[in-house]
């Protein structure tokens, strides 16, 4: 079954194909304004929540890249998030690692349980891959749950140090970590946007619309496949193993099913396969978490009402709405 | 813990028993899920919902009504599966054009809704539902105590299942289901309604999650979040039995409620991942599934 | 941002010129359960205690101005966490109350202690609390893991039940449920047979019970909450266990959990509280006006716990005037407590609190006059003998 589910969203399809000096220089602007917004945020807003949602949203970008890109959409990218916040979190409290090492050896673990399930989980396609993506990511929520000497159980690493940056500078205030983790933000999103831009990306696509055409074009698509889910994996461990520093806490919450739920839809309000997308998703989903944290159930209501909404009225997300009012892929 | 590694063979019976039990329930909602995806190839993620609708219809009976549990036995699947055809006219029908993923993320967003509204109606502490008079107390097998319920329960599900399996495999209607999975088109041409016949297999798909919802309420407390954490080790069950035989997924779930049963004895602090464990060794074997066709 | 902050601030000071008198202004976050699983015997329970206790102490009058908010941590760590940075960094929250399910509490009890701000729980059972992650920040009021298993698994052994098979949860809190008891029904001369571990959160407990029953223990311990707790308990009865001669333990069971399961199915069930609404006279009548704000349900020893704790909290910022939280915690551990609810007590220094607890039997449906009406008392035990002993809890900022 050949994936259709970006192909949806002309505004994607084209996105690549069709790169003209326009789009790029739009492009560039935007990711000025991002860079710009990003220094102003931590004067105007509350820092802590502001890196909530730049971690959300690197966590987002990196599922897109998936299922945008790849066409394979995964539900148990929470595996990935959550076993690298508890890596990060165990390493810096347990091992004294300084944060950028212990973000560092989360993203590797998170790597290397992407090749894992990868490899398992591209044996299907469509359908069975999300459940069995979910069987999977299920597994490691077990894992979590019954090994509390490595993840706290329950209570999860809490009071993890924030430590000081190579060893010198102290993280501890918002602001310093603030820095940090735009930083890392950034980069994880130029990297991706360096990836769909890339001749390996331009493959993957190729397959994602075509996969026997792909092959019989002489690609190995399985390894494509694998690949861009590892590459996926290990950016959602960067996010996960960020936000293990930025709350000094890496709890079940991280390797939920519900948290693989959560990224499926902040990828789904944004604009699957846009570039942009999923940050804005993130933003859109985090704040309506914190502003209606009072409504205790209704928050599930609302986002089951979003879901609904986004498949059946809104499949091309915010910014595909956007991408196709401007008639450029964004 | 160990002492119990040199059990009896009777209290093994027992557990076997117990296991058999559980996997009435893996059985009903595999089967559910399966019939529904045969024809409109979606994975419905609602099913969890749907099955804990069933329980909290079965308990609105009995507080608001005063029904009992073998009307609720009856009702709740209707009611339950009349609510699955308005989903499938309303919502499922105007993405059945798109990829079959679009329809797991819809259920899955209807899911969300049902199980909130629920949260936010009834709580999370999870509401009483006595046993039926009829079926209370239990009888002495020798080697364990059987609840009399249990023992209905194993024997309502496999009557359930092998009537639907009867009916899609051996009868017309069947026939026509079968059909219309094969070639929706081909059968439109031949003068079947298949869109209704879309829209009736959803109903009967979810009627069949609501049935297993009322058969769960006396034993586990009506809960809100009973189908959620149950859903997903089904979607396993589905994986290893692959979707393509009805009888398939039948088996499936029956012999993983056994297998989950023994590990309960022998090493329990695996009964939770068991099956997910399974699941990996069959996609390294056959990954279609144990009764799958390649797809 | 910057505008409605600019509001905000136009709006506090509004409040502060209409309430000049005021001499101290304070303002308490209520966090707990909202949603979840222990919604009942918290939530917004909690909060009316929270404003009974204001009322009944006239802050007002005595030139405190109190400000109750709340909301919902849905017993995850990270989102309880999350709520408590913001309310001591932004929005000038200076005491936390209540705050159920242990894993929350550690959190909460961190930040507090970073921020320097004051915790008191009455949700949460960990009495790591007080022991190896204790805070001077932090008072831990209604009860603990150490007194649930001193008053069951003490008492359960004197009178009789000396051979015990427990049915564990198998995640942290109930391990340290198991282990607690498990060493006090040794202690007191009773024989642990065997424990098995159920997976968590599990539904379906036949097969672990009918292991229980094989076991042919007098006592079955549940060390396991909630859900867990009440299809234990539930599926405990439809095998007959209870009816087989083998009693049933409940480690960790609220007054709400015994409503929700009924009394034809929680008969016989033994458990320890530390506040039962039908004690005497002014529990009684205390818990009147509760249900009455309360849809008719009587209050679980946890939203007393509320009352009473943010009772001894204004007492002491009435003393000292103040709300620096060095002044008044130690204000709060010097004077002794006194309330309708929980009697004369006193707050320890590693920030136990310290009261009476009982240890309760539930009640056939034949003896109970009618709802609510669900315990009978079995044993008291004085405060002394429930609580662990300060110097065995390890606390770190305790000497020795």
């Amino acid at each position: 079954m050949a994936d259709v589910i970006s192909a949806d969203a002309p505004a994607a399809g084209l996105s690549i194909s069709e790169t003209s000096k326009g789009t790029e220089r739009l492009h560039r602007a935007i990711f000025i304004g991002l860079a710009v917004a990003l220094a102003v945020a931590p004067f105007v807003a509350y820092p802590v929540f502001v890196m909530k949602v730049m971690c959300f949203a690197l966590f987002a970008l990196a599922f897109n890249l998936l299922l945008g890109y790849g066409g394979l959409l995964s539900f148990g990218h929470a595996a990935y998030f959550g076993m690298a916040s508890y890596v990060s979190a165990y390493t810096a409290k347990h091992w004294g690692l300084t944060p950028e090492l212990a973000i560092l050896s989360g993203t590797i673990i998170a790597a290397a349980l992407g090749a894992v399930f990868g490899s398992l989980a591209i044996r299907r396609q469509g359908i069975y891959f999300a459940m069995i993506t979910l069987a999977l990511a299920q597994m490691v929520f077990f894992f979590s749950l019954q090994t509390p000497r490595f993840t706290g159980g329950e209570d999860g690493i809490q009071a993890v140090p924030r430590g000081k940056l190579f060893g010198l500078v102290s993280l501890a205030d918002d602001r310093a970590l603030y820095w940090l983790v735009a930083v890392i933000f950034m980069a994880g999103l130029l990297l991706i946007y360096r990836i769909i831009h890339s001749p390996f990306g331009q493959v993957c696509k190729a397959i994602r619309d075509n996969e026997p055409r792909a092959i019989s074009l002489g690609y190995r698509a399985n390894q494509y496949k694998l690949a861009v889910f590892v590459l996926s994996a290990t950016l959602a461990g960067l996010a996960g193993a960020t936000k293990a520093i930025v709350f000094q806490l890496a709890s079940l919450t991280d390797v939920h099913w519900s948290m693989s739920g959560e990224v499926v839809l902040m990828t789904l309000v944004g604009g699957l396969g846009t570039v942009f997308g999923p940050i804005a998703g993130a933003l859109v989903i985090v704040s309506m978490q914190n502003y209606l944290a009072s409504f205790g159930a209704w928050v599930t209501v609302i986002q089951g009402c979003i879901f609904v909404v986004c498949v059946l009225l809104f499949r091309e997300g915010i910014v595909g709405v956007i991408a196709k009012a401007i008639k450029r892929p964004l | 813990m160990f002492e119990l590694l040199g059990i009896p063979p009777q209290a093994l019976f027992g557990q076997v028993l117990l296991g058999l039990i559980n996997g009435s329930f893996y059985a009903i909602l595999s089967l559910g899920l399966a019939v529904i995806f045969g024809l409109l190839n979606i994975i419905n993620f609602t099913h969890g919902a749907q099955y804990m609708m069933g329980a909290f219809v079965a308990w609105m009976g009995l507080n608001y009504l005063g029904l009992n549990y073998w009307a609720a036995l009856v009702l709740s699947p209707i009611v339950v599966g009349f609510t699955g055809v308005v989903i499938e006219r309303l919502l499922l029908k105007r993405i059945a054009h798109l990829d079959h993923l679009y329809g797991l993320l819809l259920t899955f967003g209807l899911a969300l809704i049902v199980q909130g509204l629920f949260r936010n109606s009834y709580g999370s502490s999870g509401l009483p539902y006595q046993i039926p008079p009829q079926l209370a107390g239990g009888h002495n097998l020798g080697f364990m105590f059987l609840p009399n319920y249990r023992g209905w329960v194993v024997i309502a599900s496999l009557v359930v299942c092998l009537a639907t399996w009867f009916m899609i495999e051996k009868t017309k209607l069947g026939a026509y289901l079968r059909a219309a999975t094969e070639n929706p088109t081909l059968t439109q041409a031949f003068g079947i309604n298949v869109p209704l016949l879309v829209t009736l297999t959803y109903g009967f798909g979810v009627a069949l999650a609501a049935f297993a919802g009322v058969l769960a309420a006396p034993i586990y407390s009506v809960n809100p979040n009973m189908g959620a954490d149950l859903i997903i080790v089904v979607f396993a069950v589905v994986v290893i039995g692959g979707m393509g035989s009805i009888l398939g997924s039948i088996i499936t779930g029956f012999s993983l409620g056994l297998i989950e049963g023994l590990t309960k004895v022998f090493y329990p602090e695996a009964s939770a991942t068991v099956i997910f464990i399974i699941m990996v060794l069959v996609l390294l074997v056959k990954p279609a599934g144990l009764f799958g066709r390649t797809a | 941002m910057k505008f409605k902050s600019l509001l905000l601030a136009g709006a506090f000071a509004a409040l502060m010129s209409g309430t000049a008198f005021a001499q101290v202004s304070v303002k308490v976050g209520v966090l707990n359960d909202r949603s979840g699983l222990y919604a009942d015997l918290s939530g917004e329970g909690s909060v009316i205690a929270a404003r009974m206790a204001v009322e009944d102490f006239k802050a007002a009058d005595k030139g405190i101005k109190v400000d109750i908010i709340s909301a919902d941590h849905q017993n995850k760590p990270d989102v309880g966490s999350t709520i408590a940075r913001q309310w001591y960094d932004q929005d000038g929250v200076d005491v936390i109350m209540d705050v159920p399910t242990s894993s929350v509490a550690l959190a909460v009890n961190q930040i507090t202690k970073e921020k320097n701000k004051i915790f008191i729980n009455s949700g949460a059972a960990a009495s790591d609390l007080t022991g190896s992650a204790c805070s001077p920040n932090t008072i831990h009021w209604t009860y603990d893991t150490y007194a649930l298993a001193q008053g069951t698994g003490g008492a359960m052994v004197k009178a009789g039940g000396d051979t015990w098979f427990f049915l564990t949860a198998d995640y942290a809190f109930g391990h340290a449920l198991e282990r607690d008891t498990a060493a006090i029904v040794t202690k007191n001369g009773g024989k642990v047979l065997g424990a098995v571990k159920t997976p968590f959160p599990g539904t379906d407990f036949s097969s672990f019970l009918l292991q229980a029953q094989a076991s042919k223990a007098k006592v079955i311990g549940l060390a396991n909450a909630g859900g867990d707790t009440i299809n234990s308990i539930k599926q405990a009865g439809e095998f007959g266990i209870v009816a087989g001669g083998q009693k049933l333990a409940g480690l960790l069971v609220f007054i709400t959990d015994v409503n929700a399961l009924g009394l034809q199915t929680a008969q016989g069930l033994v458990l320890t509280e530390s506040f039962y609404w039908d004690t005497n006279d002014q529990t009684r009548a205390w818990s009147d006006r509760f249900a009455k704000l309360n849809g008719g349900k009587k209050p679980s020893m946890v939203q007393a716990g509320v009352y009473s704790g943010l009772l001894h909290y204004l007492k002491a910022v009435e003393a000292t005037k103040s709300k620096d939280p060095t002044v008044v915690m130690a204000k709060m551990k010097e004077l002794p407590t006194d309330d309708p609810l929980f009697g004369k007590g006193k707050v320890r220094e590693d920030g136990r609190k310290m009261h009476d607890m009982y240890l309760f039997e539930v009640k056939k449906p034949s003896e109970s006059k009618g709802p609510w009406d669900y315990y009978k008392q079995i044993a008291v035990l004085p405060a002394e003998q429930a609580f662990r002993p300060l110097s065995e809890g390890g606390c770190s900022f305790i000497k020795k």
